[in-house]
C-alpha cells in the first residue's frame, strides 16, 4: 500500500520536475531549431556581432580581475572579522542582486555622469565613463559583484582559522599566510565566484544600456536587432552569443576542476 | 626560559585563575590535568593566539606578551596537528622557510634532517590526506621543529594515537627534548607524566594546585584530588636486561612482561595491585620480595604501607587487612606481585 502510495508520488514529482526542465529548455532548443546554419555561419562572420562579443567578454571578464582585487579581501575580512553591524553589510553586498538592474544602471550613471565626483576626476584626464567600456565594465561589475564576494566569503569561512593560526606560529608573516594558506585553501569556492560573476557580467543587459549604448555589449546588440528589424533577427546573435558564453562556461569550470584534482 | 605570571582569562563559564609557571632551559614539564580545565587555553595564551585578561609571559626574560603570534618564537603543535592539506608532506615541513632567508640547499638539508629524526622520510613527497594520525603528529612536529622554536608547546601529542604508535613517538619526544628543546606538554594522562617529564604542574578548575618535579608531585600529593588524579607512587627508571627483568639502580631487579622488547624505560606498579603478607606466599606471582614497614599513612577508606625492599614500595590495603594481620612501622613483611601487573613504558 505504503509503496504504491510512493510511487504515485514519485510519478507526480517526476512529472511537475519535468515540467520544469522543459520550460528551461523549450525555448531555447526552439531558438536554435529556428536558427539555420547559414544564419549562424552568417551571423557569426558579421564584424559588428564580432566586435561586440569581443567587447563584451573582454569588458566582463576585466571588470571581474579588477574588482576581485578588493572583492576578496573583502571577502576575508568578512569571513573572519565580527563586528557590529555586520549583517548589514552583508545585506549591503546583495542590495545589487535584488534591485531592479535598470534602477541600477540609473545609479550607475549618476556616479559617473559628468557631474559627479568621478566624472570630474575623470574629465580631467580627459575620460569619459559614460559610454565608455569603463562604464559598461562598472555597469557590469555592480551587479555581479555580491556573487564573487559571496562565494569567497564561503570559502574563507571553510578554512579553518587554525591553519592560519598554525602558519602564523611557524613564524610566517599573516601576508604570507594569507596568500599560502586562505587564499589556496578557499581557492575553489573564489574561482567559481570568479566564473559566477564574469558570466553575469557577459549577461547584463539593464543596467549596462543606461550607461553606454555604444559601444554595444552583446545583450544591447541583441536588444538593438530586435527592436529594429524583429525577432528573426534578433535569434541569430542570440544562439551565437549562448554558444559563446557556453563554451566559456564549460571551459572556465574545467579548468577549475583540472585544478582541483591538481591539488588532490 | 618561560615564565608565566599571574595568566588569568575568563570565557564564559570557564576561567584560568592566576597562573604562575616556569620552564628552565631543556626542561620537559608536563601539565597534567582533566579535559576542559583550561590546558589548550594557556598553551594558547603562550602562542599569542588568545588574549589573557591579565599576567604576563616572558621568553628568555623577555616579556612577550604583546608581541604577535608569528614574533614569538614559541611552537605550538596542535592535538588535530594542523596540517596543511594542500601541501605536500615536504612542503609542510618547510613551511616555515618563507619567513626566513635560507639557501635552497640548506633548507632541502633541514627538511631532510628532521623528517629523519622523525622518521618521515619515507612520506616526503605524499599528500598528506591519506596519512594516519601517528604519521601526522610525526609531520606537525618536524614542521615545528624545522622553525627552531625556543620552547615548544605540545596539546596532548599522544592522545589521538593507539598504544603501539604512543610508545615510538615517546621515544622521538624524548629524543627532542634531549637536543636541548624545552617542552611544555598538556596531557590529562599521568603515565606520559611519568614517562617523560622531569617537572610536573596539577592543574584542577583553571588553577594549577601542585607543581614541581615529577618525584615530589607523584609520590607526595599535596591534596587528595592530586593523590586520586596523579594516583601511581611506585614508578622507577629501568633497564631492561635480560628484556624480561628490570634492573632498577643498577642491582634490584623485577620480573616485567616486556611485550614490547624495550631496552629502556620506566615502569609502574600499582599500589593496589601489590599484595603484602607476613610470611612469603606460594602464588604465580614470580615478584616476591620481604622488607620493612617504614610508614603507614591513613587514608579515607584504606591505608598506605610505605615497604622498604631495597626501593620503597607502596602498597595500598584495607583497614581490615592492617587489623587481621597487624601490620606496623618497623617490622618485616613480604610483598608480592605478578610480572604483568607491571607496566612497562618506552
Amino acid at each position: 500500500m505504503y509503496k504504491n502510495k510512493l510511487r504515485t508520488f514519485d510519478i507526480v514529482i517526476l512529472v511537475l520536475g519535468g515540467l520544469v526542465l522543459l520550460f528551461i529548455i523549450s525555448p531555447l532548443l526552439s531558438m536554435f531549431l529556428a536558427t539555420t546554419p547559414l544564419q549562424l555561419f552568417e551571423t557569426s562572420k558579421d564584424p559588428e556581432v564580432q566586435d561586440s562579443i569581443w567587447l563584451t567578454l573582454k569588458v566582463s571578464f576585466l571588470a571581474t580581475l579588477f574588482f576581485a582585487i578588493g572583492a576578496i579581501p573583502l571577502s576575508y575580512f568578512l569571513a573572519r572579522i565580527d563586528f557590529r553591524f555586520k549583517n548589514i553589510v552583508n545585506g549591503i553586498i546583495d542590495l545589487p542582486i535584488v534591485i531592479p538592474h535598470s534602477a541600477a544602471g540609473i545609479a550607475i550613471l549618476g556616479f559617473i555622469s559628468r557631474d559627479s565626483v568621478l566624472g570630474k576626476l575623470a574629465s580631467s584626464v580627459g575620460l569619459n565613463f559614460v559610454g565608455h567600456p569603463i562604464g559598461i565594465a562598472l555597469a557590469m561589475a555592480f551587479v555581479s559583484i555580491p556573487f564573487l564576494i559571496n562565494a569567497a566569503r564561503d570559502g574563507f569561512e571553510n578554512v579553518p582559522v587554525r591553519f592560519e593560526k598554525t602558519a602564523l606560529n611557524l613564524g610566517v608573516s599573516p601576508m604570507k599566510v594569507f596568500f599560502t594558506i586562505s587564499l589556496p585553501l578557499a581557492w575553489k569556492n573564489i574561482l567559481s565566484g570568479l566564473i559566477m560573476m564574469f558570466a553575469r557580467g557577459l549577461s547584463e543587459f539593464g543596467a549596462v544600456i543606461i550607461v553606454a549604448y555604444h559601444p554595444m555589449v552583446t545583450p544591447v546588440l541583441i536588444y538593438e536587432r530586435f527592436g529594429a528589424f524583429g525577432l528573426k533577427y534578433a535569434r541569430p546573435v542570440s544562439v551565437v552569443f549562448i554558444i559563446v558564453c557556453l563554451v566559456f562556461f564549460i571551459f572556465l569550470r574545467t579548468l577549475a576542476k583540472e585544478k582541483k584534482s591538481g591539488n588532490a | 626560559m618561560l615564565k608565566l605570571v599571574d595568566i588569568s582569562i575568563k570565557l564564559g563559564d570557564f576561567q584560568l585563575k592566576d597562573v604562575n609557571l616556569e620552564l628552565n632551559k631543556g626542561d620537559y614539564y608536563v601539565l597534567l590535568g582533566k579535559s576542559g580545565v583550561g590546558k589548550t587555553v594557556l598553551l594558547e595564551i603562550i602562542a599569542g593566539m588568545i588574549k589573557q585578561d591579565s599576567g604576563t609571559v616572558y621568553l628568555n626574560d623577555e616579556d612577550i606578551t604583546n608581541k604577535k603570534i608569528h614574533n614569538r618564537k614559541v611552537g605550538i603543535v596542535f592535538q588535530d596537528h594542523s596540517i596543511f592539506p594542500h601541501l605536500t608532506v615536504k612542503q609542510n615541513i618547510a613551511y616555515s622557510f618563507k619567513a626566513k632567508n635560507i639557501a635552497k640547499s640548506e633548507q632541502e638539508r633541514l627538511v631532510n634532517q628532521y623528517a629523519e629524526l622523525t622518521k618521515v622520510t619515507h612520506l616526503l613527497d605524499r599528500n598528506t590526506q591519506k596519512l594516519s594520525g601517528g604519521e601526522l603528529q610525526r609531520v606537525a612536529l618536524a614542521r615545528m621543529l624545522v622553525s627552531k622554536p625556543d620552547c615548544l608547546l605540545l596539546d596532548e601529542p599522544l592522545a589521538s594515537l593507539d598504544v603501539q604508535l604512543q610508545g615510538g613517538l615517546r621515544v622521538l619526544l624524548r629524543q627532542i627534548n634531549q637536543s636541548g628543546v624545552t617542552i611544555l606538554h598538556v596531557t590529562h594522562n599521568y603515565e606520559e607524566a611519568i614517562a617523560l617529564s622531569n617537572k610536573v604542574a596539577v592543574m584542577h578548575e583553571g588553577a594549577i594546585i601542585q607543581k614541581g618535579t615529577t618525584k615530589d608531585v607523584f609520590q607526595k600529593p599535596f591534596n587528595e584530588f592530586v593523590a586520586n588524579f596523579t594516583g601511581i607512587k611506585n614508578f622507577f627508571t629501568a633497564v631492561f636486561s635480560p628484556i624480561n627483568t628490570a634492573r632498577i639502580n643498577g642491582k634490584f631487579e623485577i620480573n616485567v612482561s616486556n611485550n614490547e622488547q624495550i631496552k629502556r624505560g620506566k615502569i609502574i606498579i600499582r599500589g593496589e595491585e601489590i599484595i603484602l603478607s607476613n610470611s612469603k606466599i606460594e602464588s604465580s606471582a614470580t615478584n616476591n620480595f620481604k622488607g620493612v614497614i617504614k610508614q603507614i599513612i591513613p587514608y579515607m577508606m584504606n591505608y598506605e604501607v610505605i615497604i622498604d625492599i631495597g626501593i620503597e614500595l607502596s602498597v595500598v590495603i584495607s583497614q581490615s587487612s592492617l587489623q587481621r594481620f597487624n601490620f606496623q612501622v618497623g617490622t618485616e613483611a613480604w610483598v608480592s606481585f605478578k610480572a604483568t601487573a607491571i607496566k612497562v613504558l618506552a
